[in-house]
């Protein structure tokens, strides 16, 4: 046995707790650069849900439904429709294309903190979610007649803003089972029926009995009764049921997620 | 971090340097394929080592195995000796990979900031651009660029952390020549300043021009290891090109004669030395004509070792 010592081992000094701050931010600031800069990305996660609230929300924003005006309801369903789009392209389509294309390997083999990739992924998720949220309300106070104490519009934001989370997990079980190039349709696959099925276009009290069932399943259903229910519309189903019910369906992507991650090592080979 | 070296054979070495990363008989295997078979290897401190071989090789397995991005079925890794997944281990890495595509929407130097954050000494980022030679590429998207100035971000993400050693997985593919030789010159460069290169590569000119050291392997096991100047001294030594009527079963009977080839109306036959094969073909035929000799480049030294490509036990007869 011999030990060896070097000059070069100075470099490898403990690197203090503000440096991986450090990183964390920095690898969060060029993912959101990054996306931003994609015009496919910002279209299908910003555009879209603001111009569905402004056809079908604003232009017949004076209707009732469920006893509030369609201006507020739609902002809730507009809104978790807006935050499952940031959330599931943010991080499953950027995954699943930089997984199959090999840029993750260049990312794992250097000494980035593994978890400052995922965190990045996530916090650009809740940013463009935060984004969509704020525009959208925006546009309904604005021009949509909606009126809300300031303690409901932060009650709002904060609802949907965190109920990003379920999605963005669900985004990663995508970005390691999809391929590069199928990740952006197997999302909208996924991303569109459950829009529908959850009351988001139509409302939940319009579709039919066996609709109403498939949506207790789906985290959507969950989260757009939670912002409904801010609005004063919805079914006021217990919040904690809502909240259990998307932290049980989290856990089970991560648990998914989880297993894409250990059949990842050992893929390529030449 | 403390290195610890077992079974210090190394130190025939005249100076005995430090295993920087190693390979104890690791065989990977991917479902029934085995991409790696028993591969013993060791990377010294300040060394320059191509790894030499064809397509599907293992020269890429390798690699991910030595980073920590595949486990070995059997046997073990070390780098800098610890677990090739160890934090602090990496810390002292920079990896150039073969990758299909990077984050297009980015610029240049926003990449080369973030990789180098990722280092607790990363070199100041005007000299990192100035060495990978993409100053005045900085400020472009990597969309935009050509094949070969991707090459070279990516030549600048390695190097950015100012590691110890380097893995350069065929770091010239898509670069023409011109690019090539001053890569090689940086290459030298990091070589001169006490760093240590693994490349990978299927030009041999390249191992050649660059190694210290080479490792040829083929079918998942290292067949031939030594200098440049060894491996063309293991294998076939001469080239002999002429036009006989003698046929190739016959030729390649002939003492000292590895290996003959039909090449249009010549013959080419590689031979450890070229007097006795020259005087059996001129006494056996009066009639050859064009008549060449010329010493087998480490190219046909390649050629020799990765033969057997049909048969593997033939590997032990010629390494």
């Amino acid at each position: 046995m011999g030990t060896i010592a070097t000059p070069l081992m100075n470099s490898a000094v403990r690197r203090p707790m503000a440096g991986t701050l450090a990183i964390y931010l920095k690898e969060a600031k060029y993912e959101f650069l990054k996306l931003l800069r994609i015009p496919m990305y910002t279209a299908s996660v910003l555009l879209f849900p603001l111009m569905f609230y402004i056809l079908f929300g604003l232009a017949f924003g004076k209707q009732q439904i469920d006893g509030v005006r369609q201006s507020a309801y739609l902002l809730a369903t507009y809104g978790t429709f807006g935050v499952m789009g940031a959330s599931l392209f943010g991080t499953g389509a950027a995954m699943a294309a930089e997984r199959g294309l090999g840029w993750i390997q260049v990312k794992r083999a250097s000494p980035m903190p593994p978890f400052a990739y995922f965190t990045a992924k996530i916090a650009v998720s809740i940013g463009f979610s935060a984004i969509v949220v704020l525009l959208l309300t925006l546009l309904g106070f604005l021009f949509g007649g909606v009126h809300m104490s300031p303690l409901a519009v932060i009650k709002l934001i904060g609802t949907l803003v965190a109920g990003c989370i379920p999605f963005c997990a669900l985004g990663l079980v995508i970005g390691y089972f999809a391929g590069p190039n199928s990740a952006p349709a197997t999302i909208n696959l996924i991303y569109l029926p459950m829009s529908f099925c959850s009351g988001l276009w139509i409302p939940y009290l319009f579709l039919p009995k066996f609709v109403q069932q498939i949506a207790q399943a789906m985290p959507s259903y969950h989260l757009s009764q939670l912002a409904l229910g801010v609005v004063g519309a919805g079914r006021h189903e217990s919040s904690l049921w809502h909240w259990g019910v998307m932290l049980a369906f989290t856990l089970l992507c991560l648990a998914a997620a989880r297993i894409g991650f250990r059949r990842d090592e050992g893929k390529l080979y030449g | 971090m403390l290195a610890t070296l077992e079974e210090n054979q190394t130190a025939r070495m005249s100076q005995v340097r430090p295993v920087v990363a190693c390979l104890d008989c690791v065989t990977k295997s991917y479902g029934t394929v085995t991409a790696l078979r028993e591969v013993n290897f060791r990377l010294e401190g300040g060394e320059l080592v191509a790894v030499l071989g064809p397509n599907g090789a293992g020269k890429t397995t390798m690699i991910r195995i030595l980073l920590g991005l595949a486990h070995a079925t059997s046997g073990r890794a070390r780098l800098f000796g610890s677990d090739p997944e160890n934090r602090a281990a990496r810390k002292r890495v920079g990896a150039m990979l073969q990758v299909g595509k990077v984050p297009e929407t980015l610029l240049v130097r926003e990449h080369i900031d973030l990789f180098s954050s990722y280092y607790p000494h990363p070199l100041p980022m005007a000299e990192t651009m100035a060495i990978a030679g993409v100053t005045d590429i900085a400020n472009k998207k990597f969309g935009d660029l050509s094949g070969g100035q991707r090459q070279r971000v990516l030549f600048a993400l390695a190097i950015c952390g100012d590691p110890d050693l380097l893995f350069l997985d065929e770091p010239t593919v898509g670069l023409d020549v011109e690019a090539r030789r001053m890569l090689w010159a940086e290459i030298r460069k990091m070589i001169s300043r006490g760093k240590t290169v693994l490349l990978t590569t299927h030009y041999l000119e390249e191992a050649d021009a660059l190694a210290d050291r080479v490792v040829v392997i083929n079918r998942g096991s290292v067949i031939a290891e030594g200098a440049p100047a060894e491996i063309k001294r293991q294998t076939a030594g001469r080239r002999i090109r002429c036009v006989t009527s003698l046929d190739l079963a016959t030729v390649r009977r002939f003492a000292g004669v590895v290996d003959v080839r039909q090449d249009r109306a010549a013959l080419e036959i590689r031979a450890t030395e070229a007097e006795p094969v020259i005087r059996e073909l001129l006494a056996r035929d009066e009639r050859l004509s064009g008549l060449e000799v010329s010493s087998a480049g480490l190219e046909d030294a390649f050629l020799a070792l990765t033969r057997g490509d049909d048969n593997v036990n033939n590997h032990s007869e010629v390494a």
